[in-house]
């Protein structure tokens, strides 16, 4: 090999050298981490601004009662009327029936799309993204028009001999499960899929291989595998069904009572923000200590993997 | 599983095909395999190998032929009838289960009494030697460990017949190597009819009773490591199982010729169809002085031809050698103080000497 260099070699380090390099990399490394700080505070001053000041704000107008004075009445308005509690429960419930019909409609939904081949898989998530990027209100009224006395529906129920005369599918608890159910089961599915998507495919044929039938292997190792992501789903869809305000609204005629009908019903009701603001900050609460136990869950579930 | 041999099952493919449309992954291959014996599947990626080996355990349909297990047509069972231990790529171990009960799964899906699955399971994790591993999590194991644990979780259930997909590709290099000796006294003890895939061929020479070699869906070859390793049929198999280069041969009224040179083989070579080549071994090729009177006769072969580059291998050096014919040969040498004595340089001309009981030859094609 020749020579690539004509350079000589460089000569032994001196103390003083190494204690110079020992000091610039020092002020390197604070320099950096000064940095950091100064590229994340803009971002840090967004989310203080935007997020914590109005939480704050809302939870102090919620404690200041009608005649300015610092007091928790607007809490004790929520407590002593029946009508409240039994909307709070009413809310929750609706909730949860419709993550749960969400589960059933979106599983086997997600676990196609995680099964299929790339372009029928493609195909399947245009039927599912498309109407999850339509808006919501529009989806509401066209539930209002399939689901009316005369609409689609029910014409169709009758022309097939399955019931005699229409029967009210809108302006109630179904209509308002339906239409939520719709917008919701996408929230489900997408971080379904993702999970299923990162099931190795190569544990299901394990199981085959070892004796499993596909019915056996997919309850002891599909559906177990799949959980984080369905308990994800979940959260998402009834934390998110807690706050619904315009489906329940248009699809429950006046006679389903959601927490944020009532949260609008109060600010026309009262002369101040306080009521409605107790209410918002109650429902807050509720969802936060729902989220802390399904997380608590969710890492329970991983844990056990 | 006990220590006992169990007994061992012979297998037979025959005519048997996989098309994808208009590919033909494996075409028309037919081989047996005796009983107790350990068979490697060799060849590049895409040759066919996994897809044969999935056709044998029932996750890829065959498009027509017949699988047999001592005598017994598998080829309509679906994999979990077939009774078959297979030990996967990247291991498919259960990450929801504990090591334990990933080995103790064939068991009670088989419907084993809770004592006879601890003690088989026991028996199992001691054989790989993981004893005491049961209760931990998969992924607290080391690849190696998560290796043995899917050998153990394959036989535990006493399986017809073994299989294995690439068992230790996803090792480095110094584990796959002890592995590989390990894997191939596991299957002497067991005595278990296996059936192994790799496209690794030292793995396959370490490993195997026979190998199998694979081409583009049809077996080239099959033979002892030895055998395919001596006596390889065509350049694919001499270039795919150890290294080789290659010199052109045409007939003449004396024998086989490089050039004008008469090559003198052990063997009377039949003129064959098609291009005939000599396959030069590197280690067998030994070097000597150009103006040497080491000209051999009819005992050896004598070429010349002008050293190129010399690489340091370590436990050998490799030389290239332009041949005075324009061919370019390698040749090894050991790293061995009396061959270095006397190191020919890079633009020194030499003479390569290949015995005749060393000259093979080979088809150009298939």
């Amino acid at each position: 090999m020749a020579n690539v260099s004509t350079f000589p070699a460089p000569g032994p380090i001196g103390q003083a050298e190494f204690e110079a390099n020992r000091r610039a990399l020092e002020r390197d490394r604070r320099a950096e981490t000064r940095m950091r700080i100064n590229l994340t505070l803009p971002a840090l001053l967004v989310v203080f601004v935007l997020m914590a000041c109005p939480i704050l704000w809302l939870l102090s107008l919620s404690v200041v009662a009608g005649d300015g004075r610092l007091s928790l009445e607007n809490y004790a308005l929520f407590f002593s009327e029946q009508v409240y509690v039994e909307m709070f429960l009413k809310t929750f419930m609706i909730a949860f029936v419709v993550t749960v019909i969400c589960v059933f409609l979106g599983y086997p939904v997600a676990y196609l799309l995680a099964i299929l081949p790339p372009a029928w898989s493609g195909v399947l998530m245009l039927a599912v993204l498309v109407p999850f990027w339509t808006s919501g209100l529009v989806r509401t009224f066209s539930w209002l028009i399939i689901l009316q006395r005369n609409g689609i529906v029910n014409k169709s129920l009758v022309w097939l001999g399955v019931i005699d005369k229409p029967i009210s599918l809108v302006h109630n608890m179904t209509g308002t499960v339906i239409g939520m159910v719709h917008i919701m089961v996408p929230f489900l599915i997408l971080p379904l899929y993702a999970s299923m998507k990162a099931i190795d495919g190569n544990l299901m044929r394990a199981g085959a291989n070892l004796g499993s039938s596909p019915t056996h292997a997919f309850f002891r190792i599909f559906l177990p595998l799949s959980m984080p992501g369905l308990v994800a789903g979940m959260i998402m869809v009834f934390v998110m069904c807690l706050g619904f305000y315009i489906t329940p609204a248009i699809l429950g005629g006046g006679k389903i009572k959601m927490i944020a009908q009532r949260i609008e019903e109060s600010i026309s009701l009262y002369p101040t923000w306080g009521p409605a603001a107790a209410l918002a900050v109650l429902l807050l609460l509720m969802t936060a200590v729902c989220l802390f136990v399904s997380l608590k869950l969710v890492r329970w579930l991983a844990a056990g993997r | 599983m006990t220590e006992r041999k169990t007994s061992a099952l012979p297998v037979q493919v025959q005519m048997l095909s996989k098309h994808f449309g208009t590919v033909r992954a494996v075409e028309d291959v037919s081989f047996d395999i005796r009983a107790g014996e350990l068979l490697t599947l060799l060849g590049p990626s895409g040759s066919g190998k996994t897809t044969l080996l999935m056709m044998i355990a029932g996750f890829s349909r065959p498009t027509r032929g017949s699988i047999r297990i001592a005598d017994q047509e598998i080829v309509h069972l679906p994999p979990h009838k077939r009774n078959i231990g297979m030990v996967f790529q990247n291991y498919a171990l259960f990450p929801h289960m504990t090591v334990g009960e990933n080995v103790a799964y064939p068991l009670r899906l088989r419907r084993f009494g809770r004592s006879e699955i601890e003690d088989r399971t026991r028996r199992a994790l001691d054989m790989v030697q993981l004893g005491g591993y049961g209760a931990r999590r998969i992924n607290e194991l080391s690849g190696g460990q998560r290796q043995r644990i899917a050998l153990a979780r394959a036989i535990v259930f006493e399986p017809r017949i073994l299989l294995m997909d690439e068992p230790l590709s996803a090792l480095d290099k110094h584990l796959r190597e002890a592995m590989q000796i390990e894997i191939r006294q596991l299957h002497d003890r067991l005595g278990m009819t296996t059936i192994s895939v790799t496209h690794d061929q030292r793995e396959a020479l370490t490993m195997s009773d026979r190998i199998a070699v694979f081409s583009s869906g049809r077996l080239a070859q099959i033979g002892a490591p030895a055998e395919l390793y001596e006596k390889p049929e065509s350049r694919f198999i001499a270039e795919f199982i150890g290294e080789s280069t290659f010199l052109p041969l045409r007939h003449t009224p004396a024998g086989p010729a490089y050039g004008e040179q008469v090559i003198h083989f052990a063997d009377e070579v039949k003129p064959a169809a098609g291009e005939m080549l000599l396959m030069l071994r590197p280690e067998r090729l030994r070097l000597v002085p150009a103006n040497g009177t080491a000209g051999g006769g009819k005992d050896a072969n004598v070429f010349t031809g002008q050293v190129q580059t010399i690489v340091f291998q370590g436990e050998s050096l490799l030389f290239e050698v332009m041949l005075d014919g324009g061919h370019k040969v390698s040749v090894r040498m050991a790293n061995r103080s009396e061959n270095l004595r006397q190191l020919p340089q890079a633009g020194d001309r030499v003479a390569l000497k290949l015995e005749r009981a060393d000259a093979r030859v080979v088809r150009a094609e298939g």
